[in-house]
């Protein structure tokens, strides 16, 4: 901390100097006290004497003041309220600048007393007839309403903001749209921006005459907006393009968003998608000549767009080359983009380039160069041979982490294609004892075991990693005992020794679960069964994908949405890395008329076996297929040992229904002129369901009827008519079932799970509010990948984390996630510490919010513990609720 | 929206610090110093995460500016803005250093106060700015000049003033190109491009309407197949157009008129701008070609030739010429040999310093030199980065040609004839190497 005592001598002085007469002396006073509060001295003991000062023509010292009273009114509310009658008699000032200068420097004092007194001032300011004073006016409204939003809503000054965006003046539009997107921002379900054609029409005509900062609000507040059509999609288009040639990269970008977003509208053979698409590329390779950090921006972004339309750039290719003075930052994103680019058309000239940086001198770089040339080789099968050339050319250098980065690679090579270049081998393993990096001996052990029938002295360049066991890391250990099995199985008369002891290594001296369960589970399938341990371990694999790193489709459309914007740049959703209620929505593309197709690279994933081994995706998911074999090719001989490693929730449990509460009494006869309403919802087959009974209590025939909803926090709404086909005669009671869609207005409800309902009949209009079970909308594929678990768990923030009690349910585990199971609660992995077992489970909602949680069971403890993790912590609290409905059903 | 901006000495002490938004305390000033200036590492990032508050980062000499923010903002428009905000400090007060800081603190914060409300960037053009930002005071105004510097500030034309007079209306174009190569040893083309900047000096009255042409591919081929046998499709008919990659332009160009008939009209703003930039790819007069041959003898021993020919008209000179050939760490020694010009071995900068002062075209030049070595037992082999050249030639080498660049004002008294204007094109070297 730099945080300086100034002394009372120096505050002593000071102070005179302020209550001087003369005023060069007092401005240079004020000037010292500014000096001393940049660098972080505490000067508020001079709170009075300064805002003395404030009374004066002279606008330089009024602004100094200003700047003092910012930031310090908050520590002295009391006195800051001082200030009020300078500021409002400032309101009034002849000079506009004078006025805009008053209302900007009120809105910036965040003490709750003054902003009551800035109200009128700032109503005045809003009409304004000066276009400079409203449109700082406007930005106040912004600052106010992060103060105190319910003042802001009570006055009306939103409306007054919305009038703004048809001001003459096109700053005072700019001004007016940016401050109603951040204000936006924090309510999501409001209408606040109301985007209608009309009001798109008006800022698109802003968008021509105001400056390049207000371009940019206005066209980051248009990707927001949903066009109803193709046409009008295109018609938007047509008018954005020309801000591609702008000076200003960020109005670029913002243009390059809009139309990445409307283009998903467009039909494909339409002429206009090719023409736009050709107009994409050369604004884009034009940003790589700015300066270097907004080279990192738009390269970030190009990454995205160049997965989301590799069609885009795919000619491109050489302006990613990378220069010798590039910074470091530029150079590793040049890399990325290279590769995802490389194709057979160009994969020579990518190869020299990249043989030339893996010579060069940053290390990071030079590794990624190396990986890169891996990456090529599998993309590209024509090229695979000369890349695994350049790769034994460069193991040659015997520079460390070249050879490492190298070995690595070339790991992924072989699982790619088979049988075609394992002469190398030989190379590979004079290079055995330099491998210092877990990755690279983990990769080079893969190999040693995968091809020990070739190698002479697998089991001795295997036995000598088994020397120092404990002292490697888990990635190392898990190899190994999986190598030195499939050699077991592939030599089983010269290497029994050698397999007893990595399997005692393993499962008795180790305290890590995950190698002591895969040396378990070896062990037990090469005593029971050794064919089928044979037939589990030397599997065929699957194929590998070509690509990696690729971003996962529905974060990428997401982030297509944040083009240009920080979100783009981490790669990671808003929610992510903002704090509060800010982000919490997720945006999407807009649908194409017919239906969107993408293409999900299949990474299967590893439960057990294989799920540690990080880094390489292409390499994980080649163990992920040991696993999956497993169970069913082991059903029948297996014993009950096995057996309970094995039921896990995933894909064992029987199915069971899924949790329907009871149906309770919604609308009481007495408040309907005699229809009662009770029921529950379910959901059946991935559709959610309203059911209900309906009887008639009254004297007359009943007929009519139809229902409607509420907004509500998911958009639940009727996705058809209320089916009650005949009338309802007096005493007589009928079921009905109106199927949902999740698709309606949103509006957030207290509690969140309450709706609203109304329903008519040819007697009245009634209105009742239900609360419906939350895990109606947990949806089918609510599964998460166990990686992906692990990552996003991490990734929340630990605030959003609350913790539950479930009282006297009497359920084992096993059960408990099986229940859970039937209502799309699915468990993703569980472990077993201290005779506790613990679940880890994960929900999707319709809205594609995740949750995830963790169940912890005791033993003979009726009382479990969950912990809910959500980035939208609201819903933790229904999501508890629902659990344990389900679990006490 | 941008929560705070700070600005550094390269010790780390807060030189300014302004903080926009609540979200942002004390303790950013310090967590980017400690994690970012003190880390005294390569930069590897110019956005830095630090306890989810996002810094972006620029540095000019030995100062460091940040904007800092905790929402998702635009990326791009934060470094705008912070290479804007550089612009307009060195326009008030030149170069961006230390001292020019601390002596203009005051200034720097009024502004901060008015370029940025709120964290929003507004109107930053420093014409508009220097009208009321003067560190004098407002007071001898009239109200008429106030309602003129707000209505320019907010108005469409915020780059320009109204009443503007000369004497002498005159107009200086530059077209300045830098163009890059990145040649094999072989002499293959990698890549090349240039990246060119039409800038201008204008000295004109009122609020002159201007248009500027030049011999763009796409607009000869429309004038050509329309039939149009006016002066100007005559004239250039016979000379070479050229085909643009992408251009941008000053925010006083009018885009929509540019994308619908690809004409490039504006009102300037008043005195130095840069009107528009473009790259080209096509059809590169590549001034210069390098000759590399190095040959290890033995291992303590290199022998490296080097040619430069030049490529263009025999009556135009290039100036300013340099050819850097880098040398390996271990030099214990250099003899060099040159033709022309004065050939050196800077040990500090590990390469051999070749230059010649002025060389006509089709011509050509060579250097030899003999670079002894020190034995090491650095098992890495020398990167051999790429040989480097400077130069500056008095022609465009994309081609472009100016056509035209016509001034209209209606309401005042001078026509386009008498506006005197002046034309100049310079190519420099951007990033031009040579592999070898």
């Amino acid at each position: 901390m730099l945080c300086f005592h100034v002394c009372a001598g120096e505050i002593f002085e000071l102070k005179a100097e302020l209550n001087s007469d003369k005023k060069e002396k007092k401005k240079e006073a004020v000037k010292k006290v500014i000096a001393s509060m940049t660098v972080g001295k505490d000067v508020s003991a001079l709170f009075p004497d300064v805002v003395n000062c404030m009374q004066t023509d002279n606008l330089e010292l009024k602004k100094l003041v200003y700047l003092y009273l910012m930031n310090y009114a908050k520590s002295q509310p009391d006195m800051a309220i001082m200030a009020v009658n300078t500021f409002v008699k400032d309101c009034e000032d002849p000079n506009p600048l004078i006025r805009a200068l008053a209302v900007r420097t009120m809105g910036c004092i965040r003490v709750d007393k003054i902003t009551e007194y800035l109200c009128e001032p700032l109503r005045k300011c809003l009409k304004d007839e000066d276009p400079y004073v409203r449109k700082t006016a406007a930005v106040c409204v912004a600052k106010l309403h992060d103060i105190n939003a319910q003042l802001v809503e009570d006055q009306g000054f939103l409306d007054t903001l919305k009038d703004l965006i048809s001001d003459s003046n096109p700053m005072v539009v700019a001004n007016a749209v940016a401050a109603l997107s951040e204000i936006a921002e924090s309510h999501p379900n409001s209408n606040l921006l109301d985007l209608n054609p009309q009001s798109i029409n008006k800022l698109l005509t802003a968008l021509n005459e105001c400056t390049e900062w207000g371009q940019i609000f206005i066209l980051d507040c248009l990707a927001n907006y949903a066009p109803r059509d193709d046409r009008e999609s295109q018609s938007i288009c047509e008018r954005v393009t020309p801000r591609l040639s702008h000076a200003n990269s960020a109005v670029v970008l913002s243009a390059v968003k809009v139309l990445m977003k409307f283009m998903e509208m467009l039909p494909k053979d339409l002429d206009y998608y090719g023409t736009l698409l050709k107009k994409l590329a050369p604004p884009l390779v034009t940003l790589l000549s700015a300066e270097p950090e907004l080279q990192y921006v738009a390269l970030r972004n190009i990454n995205l767009i160049v997965q989301k339309r590799p069609e885009i750039l795919k000619h491109e290719m050489k302006v990613f080359f990378v220069k010798y003075n590039d910074p470091i930052y530029v150079k590793l994103e040049k890399l990325d983009i290279m590769i995802r680019l490389a194709s057979q058309a160009n994969i020579a000239q990518v190869l020299a380039e990249l043989k030339e940086y893996a010579t060069e001198v940053d290390v990071d770089f030079v590794r990624k160069a190396v990986r890169a040339i891996g990456r090529c080789a599998i993309k590209v099968e024509q090229s695979a041979e000369r890349c695994v050339s350049t790769l034994l050319d460069l193991i040659q250098t015997k520079v460390n982490y070249v050879v490492q980065e190298a070995i690595v690679v070339i790991k992924d090579i072989f699982r790619k294609y088979p049988n075609k270049y394992e002469s190398v081998i030989a190379t590979l393993c004079e290079n055995l004892d330099s491998l210092d990096e877990p990755e690279a001996r983990a990769a080079m052990i893969w190999i040693v075991g995968e091809y020990a029938e070739r190698i002479d002295n697998a089991d001795e360049l295997l036995e000598s990693f088994l020397e120092g066991f404990h002292d490697e890391s888990t990635q190392v250990q898990l190899q190994l005992l999986t190598a030195i099995v499939k050699l077991f199985l592939k030599k089983p008369t010269e290497t029994q020794e050698l397999v007893q002891q990595v399997l005692s290594l393993a499962t008795q001296d180790s305290d890590n679960p995950d190698l002591r369960d895969r040396g378990y589970i070896y062990w037990r399938l090469l005593s029971t069964d050794p064919v089928a341990a044979k037939e589990v371990v030397l599997a065929e694999k699957p194929l590998i994908s070509e690509e990696t790193d690729l971003i996962e489709p529905t974060l990428l459309e997401e982030l297509i949405c944040h083009i240009g914007t920080l979100a783009s740049v981490y790669h990671k959703p808003p929610s992510a890395f903002v704090e509060g209620s800010r982000g919490v929505m997720h945006k999407r593309l807009p649908a194409r008329t017919g239906s969107l197709v993408s293409v999900i690279p299949s990474h299967t994933l590893s439960f057990f076996l294989g799920g540690d081994i990080g880094g390489s995706a292409a390499m994980g998911a080649g163990f992920g297929a040991v696993p999956a074999v497993m169970p069913a090719s082991l059903n029948a001989p297996m014993g009950g040992g096995l057996g309970d490693l094995f039921d896990l929730g995933g894909g064992v449990g029987m199915p069971l229904g899924a949790y329907i509460p009871p149906k309770t009494v919604w609308l009481p006869a007495m408040k309907a002129k005699g229809l009662e309403i009770s029921g529950t919802f379910a959901r059946r087959a991935g559709v959610i369901q309203m059911e209900l009974t309906l009887t008639n209590k009254a004297m007359s025939v009943m007929t009519d009827f139809a229902i409607q909803f509420n907004r509500n926090s998911f958009g639940l709404a009727p996705a058809g008519p209320l089916q009650v086909l005949s009338p309802l005669s007096p005493n007589q009671t009928i079921e009905v079932s109106l199927p949902l869609s999740t698709v309606g207005p949103v509006m957030k409800m207290e509690p969140l799970n309450n709706l609203q309902v109304a329903v008519k009949n040819n007697i009245d209009v009634f209105y009742f509010s239900c609360q419906y079970p939350i895990s109606m909308l947990f949806v089918e594929d609510g599964k998460m990948e166990r990686q992906v678990f692990l990552a996003t768990w991490k990734d929340i923030p630990n605030e959003n984390e609350s913790q539950f009690q479930i009282k006297d349910c009497h359920l084992n585990s096993d059960a408990a996630s099986n229940k859970l199971q039937a209502s799309n609660i699915f468990t993703i992995a569980k472990r077993t510490v201290e005779g506790q077992d613990m679940l880890y489970m994960s929900i999707k909602l319709s809205n594609g919010i995740w949750v995830l949680a963790e169940l912890r069971v005791q033993t003979g403890n009726p009382n479990y513990t969950i912990s809910v993790k959500c980035r939208a912590p609201e819903v933790s609290q229904c999501v508890f609720q629902c659990c344990e409905a389900v679990l006490k059903n | 929206m941008i929560g705070g901006l700070f600005i550094y000495n390269h010790k780390g002490e807060v030189l300014i610090s302004r903080v926009y938004r609540d979200d942002i305390g004390r303790h950013a000033v310090d967590a980017f110093r400690v994690n970012v200036i003190h880390a005294r590492q390569q930069v590897r990032s110019p956005v830095t995460n630090i306890a989810r508050t996002s810094f972006f980062h620029v540095k000019r000499s030995n100062i460091w500016l940040a904007a800092v923010t905790k929402q998702n903002v635009n990326a791009a428009m934060v470094f705008e803005f912070l290479y804007k905000m550089c612009d307009v400090m060195a326009a008030y007060f030149g170069k961006i250093s230390e001292e020019n800081i601390k002596n203009n603190f005051v200034l720097i914060y009024e502004l901060l106060d008015e370029i940025l409300d709120f964290g929003y960037p507004q109107n930053s053009e420093t014409g508009a700015l220097k009208t009321f930002i003067t560190q004098q005071g407002i007071k001898g105004q009239t109200k008429e000049e106030q309602s003129q510097i707000t209505s320019q500030v907010t108005g469409q034309i915020g780059w320009r003033r109204e009443g503007i007079k000369y004497r002498r209306n005159e107009l200086f174009l530059d077209v300045l190109e830098s163009v890059n190569l990145l040649m094999s040893p072989q002499g293959q083309v990698l890549s090349a491009h240039v990246s060119g900047r039409v800038v201008m000096k204008s000295y004109l009255s009122g609020m002159p309407e201007c248009k500027f042409g030049m011999n763009d591919k796409i607009v000869i081929d429309k004038a050509g197949k329309g039939g149009v046998t006016d002066d100007v499709a005559k004239s250039t008919t016979g000379k070479q157009s050229i085909a643009i990659d992408d251009c941008t332009f000053n925010q006083c160009v009018r885009l929509s008129k540019f994308d619908s008939e690809r004409s490039i009209s504006f009102i300037p703003p008043d005195g130095e701008y840069e009107l528009m930039r473009y790259r080209t790819t096509k059809d590169i007069i590549l001034p210069f070609r390098v000759i590399p041959l190095v040959r290890e003898v033995g291992r303590t021993k290199l022998e490296v030739k080097v040619v430069i020919k030049s490529n263009f008209k025999p009556s135009l000179l290039a100036q300013k010429i340099e050819v850097r050939i880098p040398t390996p760490l271990n030099t214990s020694g250099v003899q060099v040999i040159c033709m022309k010009g004065k050939a050196k071995y800077k040990a500090s900068e590990n390469a051999i310093v070749w230059k010649i002062k002025r060389m006509a075209g089709m011509k050509e030049s060579q250097i030899s030199a003999e670079i002894e070595l020190l034995p090491t037992n650095d098992k890495k082999k020398w990167a051999r980065p790429p040989i480097s050249m400077n130069f500056e030639v008095p022609f465009a080498p994309s081609g472009l040609k100016v056509r035209y660049l016509k001034v209209f004002e209606s309401k005042l008294n001078y026509s386009d004839h008498d506006v005197i204007k002046w034309v100049r094109y310079i190519g420099r070297s951007g990033i031009y190497e040579t592999r070898c």
